[in-house]
């Protein structure tokens, strides 16, 4: 039995300790928001926060969260700064596929906490692990921008 | 042209090219289902047409359904995997309907061929070829306006007042006189009982007020909120997982199978063997990986194929020089090669590609009493219906599908043998239906199943005259044909030239007074599955065609640009095109200098699908062979831009999607087998990577063309020729990988 808190709530599971938190979060808690793209930490469409950071959660097992704060895209707009990355991505129009884009916000919401003014430098640190198919990467640089200066 | 579709158990398709459907202006012909009175739609159409109509709601034909809370829903024909067609479907709508585009919803369209048919297929429904916005233009605008009339006619009605007096404005009808007005909703009952105007007057490009503006997409709160329905995150009460062990060769069979330490492991449920290999059921998706991981397999391989790359092409370059089958043929290429002094020659070389669309392939299916619902990312309904109605001996109208968003695409879920359909099929088959099944490719599985874009290889030749211009101009393409064994065939394959292997190649836009062009198809030898990959033929044509032109020009000491131009004498719109580029691009200005690199401009022209793209490519060259992609400029004719902003993202996804190709793009096999598998070994283009993009879209009145593709085919060649003008070596095989290191 394995308890930690998802996006604020206590959990608990049978799941065995090895699980990916991907698998859990998805076929275990029900929240289809954090996806699955390779399975091997290489293209971030699965990241969630661990204690506020971002972590690939395909390659994160459940024994690591044991106790700690699991965050994922279900709950992100109920923070500021979560939640002014969605309005960025929405008035820009950043998305195509989707399917990767849970993955991007949350890499930008943990880059914004820890760097509210970055430039494309940080930028580029930060999204490196997120891979967009649709190459989005445009407008996902943009919109971080935009987010800061609606944060500032 | 008569279109016929039979119903057999594979089915076949017979119309003409997408091409040439737009020539004959087919795109024109409506295929609106309006029933002679409204009210007389039936169960109106839902997601998988499960929605029922509420009663208030107006429903006058298949596209659009207005609800009493002023909600207008616009049912959508076409997959959403990205390109923004559920944006551009609903732009048509309520161009023509005059609505509130904040109350306008977008549901996929279910599987009805009958109402929903792609205008350039025929009779069948599904996505592709960057026809969406093409073929729905007239259609969609016309069930917009259908229903504005019968709102109108409603609301003339019950304030008795005339008709003509009465605007339409954002979801509002108003008549100035009498100071009344009515929302959609209060109206949509009375709207319902009228009859459907059967040719309702459309508007005036000139009165256009969402068309050609800047819309919000309707897919952007649901993707940036986890809250989209993709195909991956279907549960259905009961539901197994089921992961499959594959064969590590092509033509490869499972022999024997050892499943007692996976039948050990918890949450696993089944093993069975299937066609294409062994599949686990378990109840949760790791259950089912760790199961399949597990499998113990003895594959007889003794009919698998055994190539590899290098021979394919050693090979290819044998067939090269020898003539192939004439795909077009301008006045005698042969004769001028023959006599002329100045003769330029090269050789191509593109490799097999992946789609890699971020959400691996997958498919739900559950049996019921019914006959079978699909739940996927739905490319080519009419397709797969017919594929799993055989599978399962149904009529294919009981093969219900719920078309969700698809997680990338460019073009692996419009696959012409229903390949992962038909696997999810065979394990719900092989289980009896007894449970509802996902089926979930790992990445793994899905790099490595094939239908890639073919391997090809390009040898051309070209004779100049003294003032360097192109006398005559002789291309052999070799590559496996994508069409031949598919229902297309009969369509698209005339003489043994696939259509789709020479586009972009036998339609080359420039003057050339012998032209020749030829082909030679692999498939009797090569047993790789293969398949339309974004921009299909233009994927390979383009860079040959384009990078050729660049050496034509060099070795004639012209300005690219001009060089072309000289050439495109007979066509206006690819002559604006490259100009407009040109322009945006400050063409004729010198690059900034930059301290330790050299910087270089590239140019390139391709049409695909009806539109022309044009892009400037400008790279920074260091001494040691690395460099890097700073800017790209495009240009495009699409005729009408519905929707500018998705056509500027399709544009700047194209060119990211070609970057990954150009820059390290590519499945290679060794003995017959894939070598790559994941992202550490086929990398794709990252943030770092991508260069700064702007995107012009010539005005334009002509009908609209697609974008979804033809932003992809110009960008390697551009790229290459930058990095020449750079002072880097003729890159003329893709990727370009280490190609420039010493």
């Amino acid at each position: 039995m394995i308890e930690f808190i998802l996006n604020g709530q206590p959990v608990s599971t049978d799941l065995p300790a090895d699980t990916p938190l991907l698998w859990a979060i998805r076929d275990g808690f029900g929240l289809s928001g954090t996806k699955y793209g390779c399975g091997m930490g290489l293209c971030g469409a699965c990241t969630v926060h661990l204690e506020g950071n971002a972590v690939r959660s395909c390659s994160t097992p459940l024994s690591a969260v044991a106790g700690k704060q699991v965050g994922t895209i279900e709950s992100l707009g109920e923070a500021r700064v979560g939640a002014a990355v969605q309005a960025a991505w929405q008035k820009l129009d950043v998305v195509q596929c989707g399917y990767c884009q849970s993955g991007q916000i949350m890499s930008a919401v943990a880059l914004l906490r820890a760097n509210p003014k970055p430039d494309d430098g940080d930028i580029d640190a930060a999204m490196g692990g997120n891979l967009c198919r649709c190459a989005t990467y445009v407008r996902i640089r943009a919109a971080i921008h935009e987010a800061a200066r609606s944060l500032a | 042209m008569e279109h016929r579709i039979t119903m057999n158990d594979s089915i076949r398709i017979e119309n003409l090219s997408r091409r040439d459907f737009l020539k004959q202006g087919g795109g024109l012909t409506l295929a609106l289902v309006l029933p002679g009175v409204a009210a007389a739609a039936g169960a109106g159409p839902g997601i998988a047409g499960t929605a029922p109509v509420v009663s208030g709601d107006f429903s006058p034909n298949a596209f659009v359904r207005i609800g009493s809370d002023d909600t207008v829903t616009v049912i959508a024909k076409h997959l959403e995997m990205g390109q923004g067609t559920y944006t551009g479907l609903a732009t048509l709508v309520a161009e023509e309907l005059d609505a509130d585009w904040s109350r306008v919803v977008v549901e996929g369209a279910p599987a009805d061929a009958g109402r929903y048919n792609n205008l350039f297929w025929g009779p069948a429904q599904g996505t592709g070829g960057s026809t969406a916005i093409a073929n729905s233009f007239m259609q969609l605008r016309q069930a917009g306006a259908a229903a504005r009339a019968m709102l109108v006619t409603a609301a003339a009605a019950r304030w008795q007042v005339s008709a003509g007096d009465i605007v339409v404005r954002d979801g509002v009808l108003s008549h100035a006189a009498s100071g009344r007005s009515a929302r959609f909703g209060e109206l949509a009952e009375a709207a319902a009982g009228l009859p459907v105007p059967a040719a309702p007057m459309l508007k005036d490009p000139s009165a256009f007020r969402l068309i050609g503006r800047h819309l919000p997409r309707k897919d952007s709160l649901a993707k940036t909120t986890g809250k989209a329905m993709f195909t991956q995150d279907v549960r259905l009460p009961g539901m197994l997982v089921a992961v499959v062990a594959h064969a590590p060769r092509f033509g490869a069979a499972v022999r024997a199978v050892g499943d007692a330490r996976t039948r050990a492991l918890p949450g696993v449920v089944e093993v069975v063997r299937i066609p294409s290999g062994v599949a686990v059921l378990a109840r949760d998706t790791w259950s089912a990986r760790k199961g399949r991981d597990a499998l113990e397999i003895e594959w007889d391989e003794s009919a698998a194929w055994r190539g590899s790359s290098d021979a394919l092409y050693a090979r290819y370059r044998e067939l090269a020089a020898t003539a192939g089958a004439v795909a077009r043929r301008e006045g005698d290429a042969e004769a001028e090669l023959g006599k002329a002094a100045t003769v330029i020659e090269a050789e191509f070389m593109l490799p097999f590609l992946a789609h890699a669309a971020m959400e691996p392939m997958n498919c739900v299916i559950r049996l019921d009493k019914e006959g079978c619902e699909v739940w996927n990312g739905e490319q080519f309904q009419t397709g797969d219906q017919h594929a799993l109605a055989a599978l399962f001996g149904l009529k294919p109208e009981q093969v219900r599908l719920n078309m969700l968003y698809a997680g990338g695409s460019f073009g692996r879920r419009a696959n012409p043998h229903s390949d992962y359909l038909l696997e999810a099929g065979q394990i719900v088959k092989a289980i009896d239906g007894r449970a509802p099944v996902k089926l979930v490719w790992m990445r793994e599985d899905d790099m490595r199943a094939g239908h890639y874009r073919p391997l090809y290889l390009h040898r051309i030749r070209a004779a100049l005259d003294r003032a360097g211009r192109p006398l005559a101009w002789s291309q052999r393409i070799v590559g496996q044909s994508i069409i031949t064994g598919t229902a297309f065939e009969s369509v698209m394959v005339k003489d043994g030239i696939d259509a789709t292997s020479v586009e972009g190649a036998t339609n080359l836009p420039y003057a050339v007074p012998n032209l020749q062009v030829e082909l030679h198809t692999t498939n009797a030898e090569v047993k790789v599955p293969v398949q339309w990959w974004r921009s299909v033929g233009s994927s390979h044509t383009g860079f040959a065609t384009e990078v050729f032109l660049d050496e034509l020009a060099a070795a004639a000491g012209t300005d690219p640009v001009d060089y072309r131009l000289a050439l495109l004498e007979a066509h206006p719109r690819h002559a604006a095109v490259l100009r407009l580029v040109a322009d945006k691009a400050g063409w004729k200005t010198p690059l900034a200098p930059r301290e330790g690199v050299r910087r270089g401009r590239g140019v390139a022209l391709h049409e695909s699908f009806n539109t022309i793209v044009a892009q400037v490519a400008e790279v920074s060259l260091t001494a040691d062979g690395s460099y890097t992609v700073d800017r790209v400029v495009c240009a495009l004719d699409c005729g009408v831009a519905v929707n500018p902003d998705v056509i500027r993202a399709q544009m700047e996804g194209g060119i990211g999607f070609a970057l990954t190709a150009a820059l390290a793009g590519e499945i290679t096999f060794d003995d017959g087998k894939v070598v790559q598998s994941n992202f550490h070994d086929y990398t794709m283009l990252r943030i770092n990577q991508m260069p700064k993009i702007e995107v012009h879209i010539v005005p334009s009145a002509e009908k609209p063309t697609g974008v979804g593709e033809p932003g992809v085919p110009p960008l390697a060649p551009a790229l290459v020729n930058a990095l020449f003008a750079a002072g880097g070596k003729r890159i003329r095989r893709l990727p370009i990988g280490d190609q420039l290191k010493a």
